[in-house]
């Protein structure tokens, strides 16, 4: 009954809370170009087959190489040109956003959620668990990134899967040390004191106290960390790590781009653009979200 | 009658953010080896003060009118690097925090011989010597080590000597002293206000000094000027000001001091009725 | 029997002790060597002392934060010197700190309300949220702050409002014993003066027992009963204040209450030495 009253005022403030989250965020600028874009991308990749012109394996090897409309030589219903296999750009990139978000969200979330998990503890109790996970990093960390990609696709596969777990598995480490540095700093404030001097248990301190202090940070890296996503989806797939050739991505398109730079730059052109503006739009909403969300910066 | 070394009349400043005012027609001048307090509130403009004579006032503060005549010179209206090299080597400070105040990654050597090389192009053995000296004048037991030493290797207490050593290592004409002692625990304040008085009765130096404390204004200076909302509210001798205060704020002010020696007598509030009317007066054009 | 609230007895307190590498011992740092303190029911206890003596890790020693090499604790009778945490927490109930920097004892990112509320609905002192919401009103209006304060974050509030939040937040837990470390260090006369005045107020009216930390003696003697005079972990002198603040037995106190600047002009102060070394 009396654990029904505290629940009832969490409750209470977290709907307040949440309405002034949604109402800081739509004002802030960063947010709203950011977030605007992401979302625009959100909303191509899932409508890829209705919004796509062409399927994006058709070729055409008669309209191979045609430029993009508005150039002379420009083709009817090929927007951004076509491939040398007469692929259309337009709709190839379309597809190819798909692979770049749902590695950026899931990779992300899963590197944030492992690495913050063994931050926060390794950060609170110190001692033996601050030990034991501060050595794994360290031994982690000096694993070469490239050849660990390497051998998981290898042993598992080209797929999105295993793109995703490669950067999960290597990327942990980031969010982890931040994590666990930013809870020491925020376990040794006179706040952390003042409720241990209540006598709350200290599973409570680290996440009803702690950790909304430790949030701001953890937004922050976790955009950032979607943008080196579709970067690292990209350079994968450069080298032919990532997904199987057929389906289209960013970064085999740009991979097929450079061999043709000169016959048709807009192969390179238009997956590079892309790419650049995605990270750009992660940056800008993390920048936003974090500003956005947090009292004590909001001013 | 010498002239003052330090004139201030009707200095005016206001925030740029939202033009409030900070200080007010703030007028005080200052003899040759005369202690001056400024005393307030946190807010009541005194640190702004010592900035505009330093020329450090941020960026968010701008003087709106007065001048600040030094030697005869106004601060205020000269140029740039005339101010800079004046203030150089005349002016010196003495600053609030002695644990940040020095820089932690060079040598106290260097930290108190930087003035002495770099403004009075004095060589680098005869500045050691110079240092050496005013160690020993600051008090400082084994001063070859403490020019060895870092800060973090000294004592708040001690840092605070360096910081004064380096203040007076040029003979300044005028010392601002920012809240010089209110990091420093009691018995180590009495010390370091003791030595103050001391060198600047030797050296001749005027100081101004900044400060919340009502006791020590009374033990360490000559005259005071008690500000409020930036607006000076009295100013006088101490022993007028504190002995017989004029305005109600400054009796308020002194009746909410803690007596150690009366304690029934002390700890009265300064009641709202009075802010409410300083606030008004200060306000009033 | 004595209607002694919290004892503290022959306290040793260590930091930094413990083995280093390769297994070699490290002797750490005496914070407190054998320090003994009482406070009884309804009574101010001051404890003076300068930077490095020891006041504030006798503090936290005396509400359990920090574990004493050796010594005893005694709170309402029952030992508390080994409880651990799971024991300790109903009793934290009525023993509370107030700090020093309420900057730093308010959690940033929660508003006022949740602050001082969360401990009365943490310990069942309310009903419900609405209870507690109507004692966090009362106590604000007692204390001259604002309510519209309660829904604000910390940094939306003056330093002198951040400060009787802070005894607030203590205070609307009832409890027994309050610990008051150096809360007045660093304010305005007249912030001081109304957050003391504040305080013995309701110490009177709640029949409060303190213990508070300071390095002024002349505000200790404004509000306490009785002083300890804490030196490099050791306690020098001890009595009721009209006692030690009319006649010091030991040099040391009489040097921290020479040191003591006072609003009333004294020509020999400056120079006069009770210099100690």
């Amino acid at each position: 009954m009396v654990d029904g009253a505290l629940t009832r005022a969490r409750a209470e403030g977290a709907r307040s809370r949440r309405r002034e989250w949604i109402v800081a965020c739509l004002r802030d600028p960063k947010v709203m170009v950011g977030g605007g874009f992401v979302l625009f991308l959100c909303v191509v990749a899932l409508a890829a087959p209705w919004l796509a012109p062409h399927d994006p394996l058709e070729q055409d090897i008669v309209l191979g190489v045609t430029p993009p409309a508005g150039f002379p030589g420009a083709e009817p219903g090929h927007w951004l040109g076509t491939d040398d296999l007469g692929r259309d750009i337009l709709s190839r990139v379309i597809y190819g956003s798909r692979i770049a978000l749902t590695v950026a969200f899931v990779a992300s979330t899963l590197a944030a959620a492992f690495g913050s998990a063994l931050g926060l503890a390794a950060g609170w109790r110190r001692g033996w668990v601050d030990a034991a996970v501060s050595r794994l990093v360290e031994i982690w960390m000096a694993f070469p990134p490239v050849l660990l990609s390497i051998l998981l696709v290898a042993v598992v596969g080209p797929g999105v899967g295993s793109v995703i777990a490669a950067i999960a598995i290597i990327d942990w480490t980031r969010f982890c040390r931040v994590v666990r540095a930013e809870t020491m700093t925020q376990a040794s404030g006179d706040y952390v004191t003042a409720a241990r001097v209540v006598g709350f248990t200290p599973t409570r301190i680290l996440l009803r106290e702690i950790f909304p202090n430790v949030l701001p940070v953890l937004i922050a890296l976790i955009s950032l960390e979607m943008g080196i996503a579709v970067i690292v989806e990209a350079i994968l797939s450069f080298v032919g790590l990532s997904v199987s050739s057929d389906t289209p991505t960013w970064g085999g398109m740009i991979a097929q781009g450079r061999q043709f730079l000169h016959e048709g730059w807009w192969i390179l052109a238009a997956p590079l653009s892309l790419l650049f503006l995605t990270v750009l739009a992660f940056n800008l909403l993390g920048e936003g979200l974090r500003r956005a969300l947090d009292p004590v910066m909001r001013r | 009658m010498s002239a003052p070394v330090l004139d201030i009349r009707g200095l005016s400043a206001v925030s740029d953010r939202d033009q409030a005012p900070i200080l007010r027609r703030v007028s005080l001048t200052l003899a040759r080896g005369e202690t001056r307090g400024l005393v307030g509130e946190s807010g009541a403009g005194k640190t702004t003060i010592g900035k505009a004579i330093l020329g450090i006032l941020p960026r968010a503060v701008r003087v709106t009118s007065g001048e600040i005549l030094f030697q005869g010179r106004d601060l205020l209206a000269m140029p740039g690097g005339e101010l800079r090299r004046l203030i150089g080597e005349r002016i010196a400070l003495i600053p609030q925090d002695p644990m940040t105040a020095l820089n932690p990654g060079r040598r106290i050597e260097a930290q108190l011989t930087d003035g002495l090389r770099l403004v009075r192009g004095v060589s680098a053995s005869a500045a050691r010597a110079r240092a050496l000296k005013l160690l020993e004048e600051v008090r400082i037991r084994e001063p070859e080590r403490v020019l060895r030493a870092y800060p973090h290797e000294l004592s708040g207490g001690m840092r605070q000597r360096v910081l004064i050593a380096a203040a007076f290592a040029l003979e300044p004409t005028l010392i601002v002293a920012d809240e010089p002692t209110t990091a420093l625990d009691v018995t180590v304040q009495k010390q370091i206000l003791r030595l103050l008085r001391n060198m600047q009765a030797a050296h001749g130096t005027a100081v101004i000094f900044v400060t919340h404390d009502l006791g020590v204004v009374a033990q360490v200076c000559d005259s005071v000027t008690l500000l409020f909302g930036g607006k000076m509210v009295e100013e006088g001798t101490v022993a007028e000001v504190m002995e017989a205060p004029k305005h109600d704020y400054t009796r308020a002010l002194l009746d909410a001091c803690p007596r150690s020696d009366q304690p029934e007598l002390g700890l009265r509030p300064v009641p709202p009725e009075l802010i409410a009317r300083l606030r008004r007066e200060v306000a009033a054009p | 029997m004595t209607d002694d609230l919290l004892v503290a007895e022959n306290l040793e307190i260590v930091f930094g002790a413990g083995r280093g590498a390769f297994g070699r011992k490290r002797p750490g740092v005496k914070a407190l060597r054998g320090v003994s303190v009482r406070v009884g029911r309804g009574e101010t206890v001051g404890v003076v002392g300068e930077s490095g003596s020891g006041k504030t890790t006798l503090g936290r020693a005396l509400l359990r934060l920090v574990e004493p090499a050796s010594g005893r604790i005694v709170f309402d009778g029952r030992d508390i010197t080994r409880l651990g945490e799971t024991q300790m927490r109903p009793l934290r109930r009525r023993m509370q700190l107030i700090f020093q920097d309420p900057m730093a004892s308010l959690n940033p990112r929660h508003r006022i309300l949740r602050i001082v509320t969360e401990p009365l609905l943490f310990h069942r002192v309310v009903a419900d949220a609405a209870d507690a919401e109507r004692r966090a009103r009362a106590i604000f209006d007692r204390f001259s702050l604002p309510v519209s304060c309660l829904a604000r974050y910390p940094h939306e509030l003056s330093g002198g409002q951040r400060q009787r939040v802070g005894i607030a937040r203590a205070a609307l837990l009832a409890p027994d014993f309050v610990l008051a470390d150096e809360i007045v260090s660093g304010l305005d006369v007249s912030t001081q003066a109304q957050a003391l005045n504040l305080l013995k107020e309701l110490t009177r009216d709640l029949g409060l027992s303190m213990a508070f930390i300071s390095h002024d003696l002349s505000v200790i003697r404004a509000i306490c009963d009785r002083v300890y005079v804490l030196r490099h972990g050791v306690v020098v002198e001890e009595g009721r204040c009209e006692a030690v603040f009319a006649a010091p037995k030991h040099e040391y106190t009489r040097a921290l209450l020479d040191a003591i600047p006072s609003p009333r002009l004294d020509p020999g102060w400056l120079q006069r030495d009770t210099a100690m070394e």
